[in-house]
Parts: C-alpha cells; sequence; structure tokens
C-alpha cells in the first residue's frame, strides 16, 4: 500500500519515537520540526552544503536527502545526542579553544564530519585526509584553518590516549 | 524548498517494484539511494505521484566476481564498493573513481545503479562503464534484458531504460595481468561533479597498449569516447593523442568550451602516464 502519510518508529538518540509523517517530510525537518531537535541545521537542502549531517544507523548521511519514513525501524543520532553522550566533548572543546566555529551554522554536521572521521582512522589522518572527509561540509565563514587544526588535534589527543 | 506532496512505498521483491512501475509508469519514480533524486524533489525539479522505495529488495547490493566478470549489484553503496577488496583487485578504475563520487555522507547513502540510472553526463560512474566495456542487466514487467554501456546513455539524462524498467545489476570485465587502467578529474571543490572528467582502460602486450578506450565525463550530453586520442594512444604517442582529441564541449556554468578542452588534453597527459606505468 502507499501513503501520503505514514507510520514510523525509530529511535532516535537511545529514545523510541513513533509519529505520524508526511512521505515528503526529509529527515531533518522530522527532526526539526516534529522532533524539536532543532540541531541539525537546514542549509541548501540539496546535498552539497553538510549543514544537516546525521548519523543513520552509526553511518554518517545528508537529512536533507534522507527521507524520514525511510527512517522507520533506524536508529539515528544528532547533534544533540553526540554531544549529550560525551562521544565528541574533545572535539567540543578543540573547536572552542581554536575558534573553529565562528557563527556555527555548519559546526553539528562538521562535528559529526569530523568524529565519523576519527572514529574509523586506524592512524592520526593527515590533514590533507581531514580536509578530504570534511570537503563535503561548507562553512560560509571560512574557518577552515581552524577547524582542520582543532580536528588535528584531537586526533593526535586520541592517538596518545589509546 | 520542500517536496512536493507524494506517496511512498516500499517494494519488498523486485517483481513488485517491477509491477508498480508498469501500473504508475511516468507517475512513479524509484528511490533507491535518493542522493539525486531527493534533491531534485526538494528543489521541485521533480513531482511524481508515488516514490516505489526499493531499498528493501533482497540480493540486489552483492559484489561478486563471476567469471571473467565483477558483478555489482544495482543497491551497492558507493561506500560499499569503495571499501570492496573484489573491486579493489578486479575493478581497480571503478576502485580509482570512486573516492572523487560526492562526499563519505553522500556516498553512505548513494547507489551504483542510480547512478548509472541517472546518467548524469558529469559523473564518474558512468563513464568508467562505458570505459571498461560494461554492461548493464535491466528488469521489467515484461522480463529481463542486458545493454551494453555503449548503447545504454542515449542522451542527456537519457538512457536505453525504458519507464517501467529498473537496473538489477552492472558487470564489467575482471581485470587481469594485462590490464591498465587511468582515471583524473577536475573539480572546484573535491567530490563535486567534475568540470571535466576521464576513465581510460587498456590492456599491455608487452610492446605497447592495445583496446584503449577513453571515456571523458562533463563534456558533452553523455560520456564520450575519444576514439581518434584513443588510436594515437595505442601507438605510445601522448602528444599526438592530446592533438588528436576529438571532443567538442559546449560552454557551461562551470567553464567555458575551449576551457575544458584544454583540461581534456591535461587530463589525457595525466592518465596516459597511468596507463603506461607497470603494475606490481
Amino acid at each position: 500500500m502507499s501513503s501520503r502519510a505514514l507510520d514510523i518508529s525509530l529511535i532516535v538518540n537511545n529514545e523510541r519515537v513513533e509519529k505520524r509523517v508526511d512521505a515528503r517530510t526529509t529527515l531533518v525537518d522530522f527532526l526539526r520540526d516534529d522532533l524539536c531537535l532543532t540541531g541539525s541545521h537546514v542549509g541548501c537542502e540539496h546535498g552539497v552544503c553538510g549543514a544537516c549531517t546525521v548519523r543513520v544507523d552509526g553511518e554518517i548521511v545528508r537529512g536533507c536527502l534522507m527521507l524520514a519514513v525511510q527512517c522507520d525501524g533506524a536508529k539515528v543520532e544528532t547533534i544533540e545526542g553526540l554531544s549529550d553522550s560525551g562521544e565528541i566533548a574533545d572535539l567540543q572543546a578543540a573547536f572552542e579553544q581554536r575558534n573553529a566555529l565562528q557563527c556555527g551554522f555548519c559546526t553539528p554536521g562538521m562535528l559529526a564530519a569530523a568524529q565519523d572521521l576519527l572514529k574509523r582512522a586506524k592512524k592520526v589522518p593527515s590533514r590533507d585526509e581531514i580536509r578530504d572527509h570534511l570537503s563535503g561540509n561548507y562553512c560560509r565563514c571560512t574557518g577552515y584553518h581552524a577547524i582542520v587544526d582543532a580536528v588535528e588535534a584531537v586526533a593526535q589527543g586520541r592517538a596518545k590516549g589509546r | 524548498m520542500k517536496p512536493a506532496p507524494f506517496a511512498y512505498t516500499k517494494a519488498k521483491t523486485l517483481k513488485e517494484a517491477v509491477t508498480l512501475l508498469a501500473r504508475h509508469k511516468d507517475d512513479a519514480r524509484l528511490l533507491a539511494g535518493g542522493q539525486s533524486l531527493i534533491a531534485t524533489l526538494n528543489m521541485r525539479l521533480s513531482a511524481p505521484d508515488l516514490l516505489i522505495d526499493i531499498n528493501g529488495i533482497k540480493n540486489l547490493n552483492g559484489i561478486a566476481k563471476k567469471g571473467k566478470y565483477v558483478e555489482i549489484g544495482a543497491l551497492a553503496r558507493h561506500a560499499q564498493v569503495e571499501h570492496s577488496d573484489v573491486i579493489a583487485k578486479y575493478a581497480p578504475l571503478i576502485a580509482l573513481a570512486m573516492p572523487h563520487i560526492g562526499h563519505p555522507a553522500i556516498r553512505n547513502r548513494g547507489t551504483f545503479g542510480g547512478s548509472i540510472a541517472f546518467a548524469d553526463p558529469a559523473a564518474e560512474l558512468p563513464a568508467c562503464l562505458l570505459a571498461l566495456g560494461g554492461e548493464i542487466d535491466i528488469a521489467g514487467s515484461r522480463g529481463k534484458r542486458t545493454v551494453k554501456a555503449d548503447n545504454f546513455f542515449k542522451g542527456l539524462f537519457e538512457t536505453a531504460l525504458r519507464p517501467q524498467e529498473m537496473i538489477t545489476a552492472v558487470r564489467v570485465p575482471a581485470a587481469d595481468k594485462a590490464t591498465r587502467v587511468g582515471f583524473a578529474e577536475l573539480a572546484r571543490r573535491h567530490g563535486d561533479y567534475a568540470m571535466v572528467g576521464l576513465a581510460a582502460s587498456a590492456r599491455n602486450s608487452g610492446k605497447g597498449l592495445t583496446d584503449v578506450r577513453l571515456a571523458y565525463f562533463g563534456v558533452g550530453d553523455t560520456p564520450v569516447r575519444a576514439k581518434k586520442a584513443e588510436a594515437a594512444l595505442a601507438n605510445g604517442d601522448a602528444d599526438a593523442a592530446v592533438k588528436a582529441l576529438d571532443l567538442d564541449p559546449h560552454d557551461d556554468v562551470q567553464a567555458t568550451g575551449k576551457t575544458k578542452k584544454h583540461l581534456a588534453g591535461v587530463l589525457l597527459r595525466r592518465v596516459a602516464k597511468q596507463l603506461m606505468e607497470t603494475r606490481g
């Protein structure tokens, strides 16, 4: 059966959520408008800017290029969840210390993308590797150097702690 | 912007998907990775009545060597292909192209079959398939068929797919010791669609290159073979190949045709070097 509105059940930041959503609602609009999780930002709405980056079943995705109905049964993690769990506390501290955010609009997406790199990295990534991995996230304040500095510092810090 | 309203259904089997397609025809769109489709819905460049989500169909995402071919399921995600040992060993051209496709978050969702079906003229995978002389398995309500990459890309976003058909898999010849591949592209930002790109394959005969296939992307309505340059390169002369480049790119938002032609030559020199390197 096809429908313009569907019931979905998913886990968002470790909490079970059951809602009826329009088929056309994107994941990021669902998170912001239905769940009031406004940390994920809506920028370009066509997959270019990365401001809406969230994790679905452990992998980063564009929140504007997935429909909420596609997340039925999935586990979604937003910046609110990543922040509350302490998983990225060191990244957040480094961003603050190194002034790696100015207006802050891109920051939730930057943090999610950076954590994705650091979580998978078997060794400290080079600055080029960091830039490559963050290439899908725009910072229109253009503070890229500070962002790469922060991610590199955390990568080195975590490697020492291992 | 936000998408216009549409209905959504999740097909559980291939049969269900093609039956729905046959019933709704052009009013329906298949939702695979959605990394181009949902963007066009958001921009209201497309406003179908129904989305048929095919992500729940089993056995459409395998990657395996089958005899002399490598078969990639239509629903194999770019990230899965990027990290596949089978692809690294037997389809090295695709392995080279993968990191250039979008960004990690896009590659986690985007599918191989979706990229081929969408047939963006500036995309990497259609050109790779053309360079490798691959083929495409297609299923429809009237049965299955296979189309060679040479005959698949028809025009701007236009392919041999009929409205009630879908791609189930693609196949490329498995690389062996004589296989040589090369890939290069120029984009304003890593991961963006290329201004100009080149995917190439050839065989090393011991004395030089044979079966040279140069497939450019971002220079026309489809991926384009540069056949005169292929012949020149088979003679081992990169300079002559650049001179012989039979491309006539149009101006677009990224660059003028003249610039693109120049860049095509730059890429040809880079790729020629890769093709002539001895593989370890």
